[in-house]
């Protein structure tokens, strides 16, 4: 008897040494050990939008867990909120609009230190008209044997705006806030066609953003969208999914365009955090980056695999809740236009190819010249302005450290990041704009000037 | 207290017992029959003029679609129990490794992440909105004694409370948010401040029923009980006690009831635009998701906030009556 209780015990003792020795060798594996998570209790927010995806796919395959994070995942009534919730510190971080963290940074709005170490996804958007004026813009539009011809430039909307010009009316169309994507590919999308959507004049205390406008934009928060227009308040709107697909499934509206045709690959969503909520809490910074790129991953593994399980979660109604069919449309790669015109679109929302979680500078200055052009940034500034704030927002240290943490851990290769650490933070000259217009990150006020509407130089209102 | 003197029972007892069949029968139709009518009549309208509204998100729910949706919350709810026994299993297993390497570490247990069912949002919005109230009344009834009993003070502060009674609280709430997200900075915040944010505007709203009519109920205090008062000279304390707050007690408690049920509509509205967990948040999301099922779920919460409220509002009746002093009065 007391032969076998002492095996066991020492038994039990070679197992703990094994284990000890093992762990400790795991711990050595990485060339710097992460520690643990200094929050570990954590709340972020999102707007019910589809490219929310990677917040709710962390959460729910526990990749957050698995760092160490208890987090709660909580809707927000529209970004002002979100941006306020944020920065008071009830929210650590949240699904962002791109421009948000780089307008809170330059004061252009309410001012704070808010940054963003990874980009939540590329494209997703689309720009949707009434059927009213759908049927008015339909004669104007290229056709391609009975269907119309994509991309559908502003020029064939051009002659519906001049129509309620001339009826002495204004043309009003939606987008979701004063410094959203939506509003800049809106206005790109229209000054291409060769309609001015106004500019703004900060230093007058002018914030509609309507100054010598020929279609006035107004905010509008995204699941409103459709109701608005059904409403008859705007006649169009630029919003992300699933509130384009939804116009369609209701009948109340067409998209006419993927933002995915303004530009190539832009840069949507991103995650943002307070500057010293980093500074605090760096591990839990990057233990956060770390689960949201994997959750990227899943979402794009093997050409979208994933998505279907993917929009089944979204469609709760604690995510973006809207039916599961009408988030399927955009997300598992095809995008209804008029009803029927059913077309595929695999990169309508990207979540990880094409490096679509690094936070490149070149796309925050990009933001920063569309500010400019319209008139946020009320004077000229010269480009390095321009680089020291898309360096004091954008942040790809924290994100290539979650990097490295992922491919020591083995999780990932170090070939599923090409070109991650060679990267400058600078995509180079970019030549996919729908005007043809090349944008080079790194002159960004030759970039200005090469614009036809808008404004230039140091013209100022 | 005798069971068989209870209204809902004494009709049923006396027909048992075979005491004036007809008059019980008569009383049974109109206690039970009739407003089970009413409910009938009700549901049909309501199928039938649901059948005819059609909006962009599909058919208005009728009965039907709304009780399907209710079965699924309660699906869902059940769902949710799993998913949260299962965290708590990983949670648990996460700890024990955490020890294991360093049995020094703090090990701390953490409350269910994931998104709060239907129902516990109902009882969220009640503990919202009984903090709201009581916090409400603790302030209310001093004030309405003190202005009930100085014919000055009341003057003084009448001005004020018939300005601030019609305020709506969506006005307020946006000051209230940023007082509080001035005022209350902690590190380890032990309220959340979309609680305090919808909490202090439920306050603000549903003070002054409250302060008038216990104002009121002190102003009823005979001239013949403040004599007896004084010849007693008793202290200034003692006649609050012994005199004044027993003859307020009714005006008060209809104070109190008028005040609970501004709270709870005041609550449903405060909690769409604060964001705080609860019955308005719900419905507020759900319009947001403009899901098919979306209209059949917004109609379960009204059901289910009618019916809150319809409770609240008897507790209050109840408790109003075993405080009053006069029995014979017919309260409803």
């Amino acid at each position: 008897m007391s032969i076998n209780t002492g095996r066991r015990t020492f038994l039990k003792t070679t197992a703990l040494a094994v284990s000890v020795a093992m762990g400790s060798l795991a711990y050595s594996a990485g060339a710097y050990a992460l520690g643990d998570a200094e929050k570990e209790d954590l709340k972020f927010g999102f707007i019910k939008l589809t490219d929310m995806a990677p917040l709710a796919i962390a959460y729910e395959n526990g990749y957050f867990e698995d760092e160490g994070l208890y987090v709660q995942l909580e809707a927000q009534a529209n970004w002002k909120v979100l941006l306020d919730r944020v920065i008071d510190g009830q929210l650590d971080g949240a699904h962002m609009l791109a421009g948000q963290p780089i307008a809170a940074t330059i004061g252009y709005g309410t001012k704070a230190p808010v940054i963003t170490p990874i980009s939540m996804d590329l494209n997703g958007n689309a720009i949707t008209v009434s059927n009213k004026t759908w049927k008015a813009m339909k004669p104007h539009v290229e056709m391609e044997g009975d269907k119309p011809k994509h991309p559908i430039s502003a020029a064939a909307l051009k002659p519906v705006v001049e129509s309620y010009k001339d009826a002495g009316k204004p043309f009003k169309m939606g987008m979701v806030f004063p410094v959203s994507t939506h509003n800049y590919e809106l206005r790109y999308w229209l000054a291409a066609g060769g309609l001015n959507p106004g500019y703004y004049a900060p230093h007058k205390g002018d914030s509609s953003g309507t100054l010598d406008a020929d279609v006035l934009l107004s905010v509008t928060p995204p699941p409103q969208m459709p109701a608005t227009m059904e409403a008859g308040t705007i006649e169009g709107y630029c919003v992300g999914e699933p509130w384009n697909q939804q116009a369609v499934f209701k009948g109340i509206g067409v998209p006419v365009i993927s933002d995915n045709s303004i530009q190539k690959n832009n840069p949507e969503k991103v995650f943002g955090l307070r500057e010293d909520f980093y500074e605090k809490y760096p591990n839990t910074t990057i233990r956060v980056v770390k689960a949201m790129i994997r959750a990227a991953h899943w979402l794009d593994a093997e050409n979208n695999k994933n998505r279907p399980a993917a929009v089944k979660i979204l469609s709760k109604p604690n995510y973006v809740g809207a039916d599961y069919k009408v988030i399927a449309n955009s997300m598992t790669g095809t995008f209804e236009y008029e009803k029927g015109d059913k077309r595929s679109e695999p990169d309508f929302n990207v979540f990880f190819r094409y490096n679509a979680t690094y936070p490149y500078y070149s796309d925050a200055i990009w933001y920063m010249t569309q500010m400019r052009r319209w008139g946020q940034i009320s004077e000229q500034k010269a480009d390095s302005w321009y680089k020291d704030m898309a360096k004091k927002v954008y942040r790809p240290d924290i994100y290539k450290q979650a990097v490295e943490e992922l491919i020591s851990d083995g999780t990932f290769k170090k070939t599923d990041f090409a070109g991650v650490f060679e990267s400058d933070g600078f995509r180079g000259v970019q030549d996919d704009f729908m005007d043809g217009i090349p944008y080079d990150g790194s002159k960004p006020n030759d970039y200005i000037d090469s614009m036809k509407i808008g404004l230039k130089g140091s013209k100022q209102l | 207290m005798n069971p068989l003197k209870w209204a809902l029972v004494e009709p049923f007892y006396k027909l048992a017992i075979g005491e004036d069949r007809k008059g019980q029968i008569n009383t049974i139709v109109k206690m039970v029959g009739l407003p089970i009518a009413g409910l009938l009549v009700f549901l049909m309208l309501w199928q039938g003029a649901a059948s005819n509204i059609n909006t962009s998100l599909g058919q208005f729910p009728g009965p039907v679609q709304t009780y399907d949706q209710f079965v699924s919350l309660q699906e869902e709810a059940t769902a949710e129990a799993v998913k949260e026994e299962k965290f708590y299993q990983r949670q648990e297993e996460r700890n024990a490794r955490k020890l294991e390497k360093n049995p020094e570490a703090t090990i701390k247990v953490r409350e269910y992440t994931g998104p709060p069912t239907f129902f516990e949002q109902i009882w969220r919005s009640l503990v919202t909105v009984m903090s709201g109230f009581i916090l409400a009344s603790i302030i209310a009834v001093p004030i309405g004694i003190i202005i009930g009993l100085s014919s000055n003070a009341y003057s003084a502060v009448n001005p004020l409370i018939q300005i601030f009674k019609p305020v709506s609280p969506l006005a307020w709430l946006p000051l209230v948010t940023m007082v509080v997200s001035a005022v209350y900075v902690t590190d380890d915040p032990a309220f959340d401040k979309a609680f305090l944010n919808s909490m202090f505007t439920v306050l603000l709203c549903c003070l002054w029923p409250t302060i008038i009519n216990t104002a009121a109920g002190v102003a009823t205090v005979t001239q013949d009980l403040k004599n007896v008062s004084q010849v007693l000279s008793l202290s200034w304390w003692t006649h609050v006690r012994k005199i004044v707050l027993p003859c307020s007690i009714p005006m008060m408690f209809t104070g109190l009831r008028i005040s609970l049920g501004i709270a709870w509509m005041v609550l449903i509205a405060a909690e769409m635009l604060a964001q705080n967990p609860g019955l308005g948040k719900f419905v507020w999301d759900e319009f947001q998701n403009g899901s098919s099922d979306s209209l059949g779920r917004i109609m379960v919460a009204v059901i289910v906030i009618g019916i809150v409220g319809f409770f609240l509002d008897r507790g209050m009746l109840i408790i109003q009556k075993a405080v009053s002093w006069d029995k014979s009065s017919d309260i409803r």
